[in-house]
């Protein structure tokens, strides 16, 4: 009994002994609420819900506004008129940076009238020729990074313009660029907030997690009812998206100077407004940083996703290629999204990490040169592109603007590599599909299928007492109940199939490649540059390669997932044996350790509980991954998702739904955290 | 404003009180601290009834064992932290009193604090970092920057102004904080134990880098420091504290020769006396009947450096002020003392009534 309560480890066996019999003991015809429960008031939440925000939206307090165009007075509602106005402050921001890109009156036609701009020919903003664009792209690089930073930006620009992917580039780019800015400012402002109240904080914390848990396509669903489809739609629910790690790692960054910094900017005479933004923030800029580069790439991994709901741009071409399984289009579009990510992100930095000159005293022309030389470029492209146009009238303007239809393209050639993987590899690759998708993954399904629920909840809360006691085994228990209640058990444990699947896969994976390469510096280096490239592509574009090569099936789901996932496990084990302090290894070398017992007994136990934090993000990113998944096709509560947002009704759903998928990332983010925090604390790294 | 005769700083039963109970406590006995029940509360007591005060252009340096409350007294006197009860007063003025704004006001003008972690931001450049005071009073950029690169040569930095701090040894980082202390010209200079996290060289050298810039600015200083000889090498007055009390409060050479406490005693056990003590300190009074050598000593002499010379003489040696005159007589008996001699009693017994200096702890 001692040894029994001695020893995690035979409590857990015993545990799972338990659980084993339970299943056996539950018998899945009898229809029991031990085996799945039955229907309840809880399967009345979405409608509950839906009619809720309905009574909000349509009649709660109900206002006059007066309609200049059409004069006359109308009823509406406040959240109607507050949604209304956010809706068009985001649509104009997005059409005045697009017009300044791509050409157009809407701008214009906010100030004016229709008729005014038909009336006026000249009442347009003209596009930017491309040429102009590259240049700046060139300029702003060589100002705020040099050499390198320009050919990267520039070059990306001239790649985009070449490849006829102008107009979809432009548009998502004033998209970006509207959503970017707006996501870093309302973090940073929310982020301030919690660090300056207590209160605030712990009202904001508990909504991150959900937020950071809920799937991207959970935010598509109350978006639309709240503002509807369309660009200004797909900014804001990039925006709800992309905002929650900004304040994170606001507060993250702004706790973390320490006391003496903070206290000297206070000698230093500096008031709360000064000390905040000459002191903190400048102090916590890693942090932020991170969290702006983060920003950026939700926004493009969204960028995609909110084509669903009627952005324009590289992500809904996107789609649509992937949609016809045009392979070589999608990969054509997934290099443009790729590509602005890195240069946004480069740029970004670099714009963080400039360094004033104070005692340069420049002449005026070298103080601006940078923008001078815009000026005299834009004006060269403008007139090179309009004499090209007035000498050769009816040919395309390659200077202006290359369409899709000129421009050069890799398509036929990817293609033909398509067709030729296909032709060839058929056979053995069906064959695989078929055996992967025969004898492992649909045992393994029917497996998690014949789980009762009440079984499962005993081992969920078995796990939780195990690893944080009474406390943890009431917070997991809840997540799970919650889940068990709505009528998708079923479906949450296919999603917990396919996660556990490639969360074990993934992990065996990075872990091993984290090993090998930790023991090398350069390859330590090399593997965390190819992890910080492979974090920059937005998740769908890891759809296109699997489906290039395995079609479309659960199996091409999983391999997609796989490859995501694996980049957080090897990353997080490279980072934790490389933090393994020095001393203790050199103490491990002296006590005549070999290099393996060194890594078995010392460095891997030390790195545990950070390899454990990689392994949480494993699991979050499967997750995430898995939904995403929905789109190629698959049976999980992704798929419900997906359904619920072209369902008329479909938002209470979709949102339980996410709540659903954001509980089971939380479960297992809080067991991981309660663990690795009560591991760290014990081997005294904490 | 301040006139001659008054402290720049004046603390009068200066207490501060840590711990969540410390209000309802202090409440209760009406606001009157009595350390005994609110030790039984839980409360730490970082500052336990400092009085003292400093004039103008004087070093005191607060010394004692980590935990003892240094640090505490002097955020107490910058009022980064609140003080629980007792008065502060800045050329007069009610520091505890002020509001937000005269705060601000009196930190931007009149005080300058340099951290032992040296608290640089870490991205900004050594020339931003100097500037930061400046530019928070309003100051232009471009005189900010003129004045800050005067900082920078006077700390002797000259080449560094673009580099960041990490990029800068421990010494390096130092100045770096200690100019940006004194980037606004404070009257009042706060040093919380500056030099502690430099190595023994490096913080050899900043000792006499600081000596020299106080020899240049006269400034009032407090400074703190948990090592003995520094203070001696540089303290006009030092302050011992011993968990949040103030032990003794008096010139080096007193602390050495009269002990206040055994706590005292057995902090300066390790000390040379004769690498710290004066002349002054030891000499016996002129009596102009005695033979007198031919040669003799400054008051202000260290006797490490005319030992050798005194007892080379056969007789007594006359101690000499600035002008010459003879203000007392060195005997040889009272340097072997000093050299060799074991306990304080026994030497304090010996030492003749010329220090004026009382015990005020
Ligand atoms: N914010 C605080 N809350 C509670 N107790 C504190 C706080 N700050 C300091 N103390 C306590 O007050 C006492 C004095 O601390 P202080 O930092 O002044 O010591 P110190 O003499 O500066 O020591 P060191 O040489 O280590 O810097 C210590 O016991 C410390 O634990
Ligand atoms: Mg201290």
């Amino acid at each position: 009994m001692q040894y029994f309560t001695n020893h995690k480890w035979v409590q857990f066996i015993a545990l799972v002994a338990i659980f084993f019999v339970l299943v056996m003991a539950i018998d899945p015809t009898s229809g029991s609420n031990l085996w799945r429960l039955q229907e309840n008031i809880f399967w009345h939440l979405p409608n509950i819900l839906n009619d809720g925000l309905k009574y909000l939206i349509n009649d709660f307090w109900v206002v006059n506004v007066y309609d200049i165009e059409l004069d006359l007075t109308e009823k509406s509602t406040i959240i109607k008129e507050f949604t209304h106005s956010i809706s068009g402050a985001v649509l104009f921001c997005i059409n005045l940076i697009r017009e300044l890109l791509l050409g157009g009156v809407k701008t214009v036609v906010t100030f004016t009238s229709w008729d005014f701009v038909s009336d006026n020919e000249w009442a347009r903003i003209p596009a930017l020729p491309w040429t102009a664009v590259a240049s700046g792209a060139f300029l702003l690089g060589h100002y705020l990074g040099g050499r390198k930073l320009s050919m990267l930006a520039g070059t990306s620009i001239i790649y985009i313009a070449v490849f006829g992917q102008w107009t979809p580039a432009m548009q998502t780019l004033s998209f970006v660029l509207v959503a970017v800015p707006l996501s870093v400012f309302i973090g940073l402002v929310m982020g301030i907030f919690a660090y300056k109240s207590k209160v605030f904080e712990s009202i904001l914390t508990p909504l991150l997690n959900v937020a950071q848990s809920m799937p991207h396509f959970s935010y598509l669903i109350p978006v639309v009812v709240f503002f509807g489809i369309g660009d200004h739609a797909g900014a804001i629910s990039t925006v709800i998206f992309a905002t929650p790690p900004m304040i994170r790692l606001t507060i993250l960054g702004l706790k973390k100077v320490s006391p003496e910094v903070l206290e000297a900017g206070l000698m230093s005479g500096c008031n709360p407004r000064q000390l905040m933004f000459k002191v903190l923030i400048p102090t916590a800029r890693h942090d932020i940083l991170i969290g702006v580069n983060q920003v950026i790439m939700q926004c493009l991994a969204m960028a995609v996703i909110a084509s669903f709901i009627g952005a324009k741009g590289l992500g809904y071409n996107l789609l649509v290629s992937l949609n016809m399984l045009n392979i070589g289009a999608a990969l054509e579009l997934g290099v443009s999204i790729v590509l602005i990510a890195i240069v946004l992100d480069k740029l970004s930095l670099a714009w963080a990490n400039k360094q004033t000159n104070y005692f340069a005293n420049l002449p005026f022309h070298l103080h601006y040169k940078y923008s001078l030389a815009f000026i005299g470029i834009l004006i060269a492209t403008s007139v090179l592109a309009y004499s090209a146009s007035v000498f050769f009238p009816d040919k395309p303007n390659y200077l202006y603007i290359i369409s899709k239809a000129q421009g050069l393209t890799t398509q036929s050639f990817w293609d033909t590599i398509v067709d030729w993987i296909i032709t060839n590899t058929y056979q053995s690759v069906q064959s695989f599909n078929f055996f992967m998708t025969a004898s492992i993954l649909m045992p393994i399904k029917a497996a998690y299928l014949s789980m009762p629920v009440a079984a499962t909840l005993f081992l969920v809360a078995g796990i939780g007492y195990l690893v944080g006691g009474l406390r943890s085994a009431i917070v997991v228990t809840m997540f799970i109940g919650f889940i068990a209640l709505t009528p998708w058990w079923d479906r949450a444990l296919i999603t917990a199939y396919m996660v556990t699947f490639s969360v074990v896969t993934s992990v065996i994976i990075g872990c091993s490649v984290g090993v090998l390469c930790s023991r090398n510096p350069r390859a330590t280096k090399v593997i965390l540059l190819v992890c910080d490239t492979f974090q920059t592509f937005p998740s769908f574009v890891y759809l296109i390669p699997v489906i290039m090569l395995f079609g479309v099936s659960d199996l091409s789901v999983l391999i997609a997932v796989i490859v995501y996932a694996t980049i957080p496990a090897t990353r997080y084990t490279v980072e934790g044996l490389r933090n393994v302090p020095q001393p203790l290894q050199e103490a491990a070398s002296m006590s005549g350790l070999n290099q393996i017992q060194r890594l078995l007994h010392v460095e891997l136990p030390l790195a545990f509980p950070h390899i454990m934090l990689g392994i949480n993000q494993t699991v979050i990113f499967s997750l995430f991954m898995v939904i995403i998944g929905a789109f190629i096709g698959t049976d999980d509560l992704g798929q419900l998702i997906m359904q619920s947002l072209s369902k008329a009704n479909g938002m209470g759903q979709g949102i339980l739904l996410g709540l659903c998928v954001a509980f089971i990332g939380l479960a297992v983010d809080h067991l991981i955290h309660t663990w690795s925090n009560q591991r760290k604390k014990a081997l005294g790294i904490a | 404003m301040s006139t001659p005769s008054q402290p720049v700083i004046k603390c009068e039963s200066v207490y501060k009180i840590f711990g969540e109970h410390a209000d309802k406590v202090l409440k209760k006995s009406d606001g009157k601290v009595d350390t005994a029940s609110l030790l039984e509360a839980g409360c730490i007591i970082g500052v336990n009834n400092a009085s003292f005060d400093v004039n103008k252009g004087e070093m005191l340096v607060i010394m004692g064992l980590s935990g003892s409350g240094k640090s505490t007294l002097l955020r107490c006197i910058s009022r980064l932290i609140e003080t629980t009860a007792g008065n502060i007063f800045i050329d007069g003025e009610d520091l505890l009193g002020m509001n937000e704004k005269q705060l601000i006001d009196i930190r931007r003008n009149k005080m300058g604090m340099v951290f032992q972690s040296f608290a640089l931001l870490p991205h900004k450049t050594v020339l931003e970092n100097i500037a930061l005071p400046l530019q928070v009073k309003g100051i232009s950029t471009k005189d900010s920057m003129a004045r800050a690169m005067d900082m920078v040569n006077l700390v002797e930095l000259t080449g560094y102004e673009n580099t960041f701090p990490r990029q800068l040894s421990g010494g390096q980082q130092q100045r770096v904080g200690i100019a940006r202390s004194l980037a606004v010209e404070p009257e009042i200079w706060f040093l919380d134990e500056p030099f502690s996290a430099l190595d023994p060289l490096i913080r050899k050298e900043m000792q006499d880098e600081f000596m020299r810039l106080q020899n240049v600015l006269h400034k009032t200083i407090l400074f703190v420091t948990h090592d003995f000889d520094e203070a001696i090498r540089l303290a006009d007055r030092i302050a011992i504290m011993k968990d949040g009390v103030i032990e003794q409060i008096d010139t080096p050479a007193n602390i050495i020769l009269n002990p206040a406490t055994e706590y005292i005693a057995k902090f300066t056990r390790g000390v040379r006396r004769e690498r710290v003590l004066s002349c002054q300190s030891i000499m016996e009074k002129h009596d102009a009947s005695i033979d007198l050598s031919d040669i003799t000593v400054a008051k202000d002499a260290v006797i490490d450096t005319i030992a050798e010379h005194v007892l080379s003489e056969q007789k007594p040696v006359a101690v000499v002020d600035e002008q010459g005159e003879i203000v007392g007589v060195l005997n040889k008996a009272s340097i072997i003392q000093i050299m060799f001699g074991k306990t304080h009693q026994h030497l304090a017994n010996n030492i003749p009534a010329n220090n004026t200096a009382e015990n005020q702890a």
